[in-house]
């Protein structure tokens, strides 16, 4: 070994962006985005509780957002951060599964974070991206209905929201997206909290609890506001 | 070994057998009788192997070293478990009296892309030397030992990095992982150093080696459902992992 000190030390990448070609690095962007997506639903969830205001808050409300050519770029950011963890979150289910090419016989699962919603994040994860969708056709590019409110004419957003909740269907369909939505973000977002490194013995049971209300409690302002609107 | 007595039990395995990486194996079923409850799991093996011998039949090649549960030589998926059923141990610890008489034992290697199969239950843990190779390691000149308390370190910090430090290298963690992910076992290593002064020189670059290794040696992706730390002997905790995860996301953005 050589006199001088640290002749041996090791070489690590040395650019950040470099972050990015690592596996720790694309979770950390699994975590964020999954994560900044949970704050569009929680801004999503205040802006449906104006429907409990009556048509004219809510369609007022929907009018104000839409106006603004700031929407486009709210837009746009909103589906690169879809975009990148889904695409993340594909890749790294791809890199999982070639890790292991030779199955086991017999396997048996006992660890604390296994469980069912862990277990089916790809598939809840598939199943929001096709209720995305046509969550889309069915409010944003659904029918169209006109109303007028303090003599601005705008689209009345409430009709169509209490029209698609009325049909049982939608509402059961709706419910169970919700449901999955709820089991993604068991998993998700208390996972992101280890993969971002911020986990750590003295707050770790705290981001767990924190974790486990958010992702059952805004699904659920989801569901209550569905069948209130059916009830209407 | 002639210690048949009305306690002992017949045991019937199932073992992969592969002659070599090259060829492709499966699994063979034997029974062997007489197996006494006090052997231990690997003691077991040894005996089916005589018993393969005296069959002209090429016995089981299985890793095994201190048979003290401190080298992380051996290794075995036992019905699905890394390591068996019994929660910090070690397969040479496991002894025959977790089991019963008639039961049946699926014994597979460590299935992983980076842990190729030498031959029947041994595989090629080597990718976790590599990773050691690439930043497991401080750089120190060689001299005169240092005063033994030059250095103060708080208790609760010596405790966790003797916690990370307790790693065999096992490679349970890998082969339990749905994913096949190293990432307790590296977070093991760089923990152990990183927690120390001794390790703050060459922090930024070693969490940066090992999980580019790590990445290059081919493991999944941790996917946070702590089979890892479940299966491990040593019972590491995935704590570690989220230090790791900290002080990856430190160096790569401050250094």
């Amino acid at each position: 070994m050589s006199s001088e000190t640290g002749d041996a030390a090791p070489s690590g990448p040395k650019f950040s962006f470099l972050i990015l070609q690592t596996s720790v690095g694309r979770k950390y962007l699994v975590a964020i985005t999954g994560l900044l997506s949970c704050g569009f639903l929680l801004g999503h969830l205040a802006g449906n509780l104006l429907l409990l205001m009556g048509p004219d808050s809510f369609n007022s409300y929907a009018h104000k957002l839409t106006s603004t050519s700031l929407i486009y770029v709210a837009e746009a950011i909103l589906g690169v951060i879809f975009l990148v963890h889904l695409g993340l979150a594909l890749k790294l289910n791809w890199e999982n599964k070639m890790a292991r090419p030779q199955k086991y016989v017999k396997k048996k699962t006992f660890g604390p974070g296994e469980n069912i919603f862990s277990s089916t994040m790809p598939y809840t994860g598939i199943a929001i991206l096709v209720f995305l969708v046509l969550h889309l056709t069915q409010f944003k590019f659904g029918s169209v209905y006109m109303t007028q409110v303090e003599g601005v004419e705008m689209r009345d957003v409430y009709r169509t929201v209490i029209e698609f909740f009325k049909n049982i269907w939608s509402l059961v369909w709706y419910c169970v997206a919700m449901s999955l939505l709820a089991m993604h973000l068991a998993h998700g977002v208390q996972s992101s909290f280890q993969s971002l490194g911020i986990r750590s013995k003295q707050i770790g049971q705290w981001l767990k609890c924190g974790s486990r209300i958010f992702a059952f409690g805004v699904p659920a302002g989801f569901i209550f506001l569905s069948i209130w609107c059916h009830l209407q | 070994m002639n210690n048949s007595n009305k306690n002992n039990m017949t045991i019937h395995l199932k073992v992969w057998r592969q002659a070599s990486n090259k060829e492709k194996g499966k699994m063979e079923s034997y029974t062997l009788s007489d197996v006494s409850p006090d052997m231990s799991f690997l003691e077991m093996l040894d005996q089916l192997n005589l018993k393969l011998m005296k069959e002209k039949i090429e016995p089981v090649s299985f890793d095994h070293d201190c048979r003290e549960g401190i080298c992380g030589m051996c290794s075995l998926m036992i019905n699905g478990h890394a390591h068996g059923p019994q929660l910090l141990t070690t397969t040479c610890q496991l002894h025959m009296r977790e089991y019963k008489d008639g039961d049946e034992i699926v014994i597979e290697p460590w299935r992983s892309r980076a842990f190729p199969v030498v031959k029947d239950l041994v595989v090629d843990r080597s990718a976790f030397d590599k990773i050691m190779a690439a930043g497991g390691f401080v750089s120190v000149n060689t001299g005169s030992a240092p005063d033994a308390n030059g250095t103060a370190i708080a208790k609760v910090v010596a405790d966790e990095a003797m916690d990370a430090a307790q790693c065999i290298g096992c490679g349970a963690c890998v082969a339990a992982c749905e994913n096949g992910s190293a990432m307790l076992f590296v977070a093991a290593k760089v923990s152990q150093l990183s927690l120390l002064p001794q390790g703050q020189p060459e922090a930024a670059s070693r969490v940066k080696s090992m999980v580019a290794k790590m990445d290059e040696m081919g493991f999944g992706n941790c996917t946070n459902h702590s089979e890892c730390m479940a299966a491990c002997p040593k019972g590491i905790s995935v704590e570690h992992i989220a230090r790791m995860n900290r002080d990856f996301l430190k160096s790569s953005l401050l250094q």
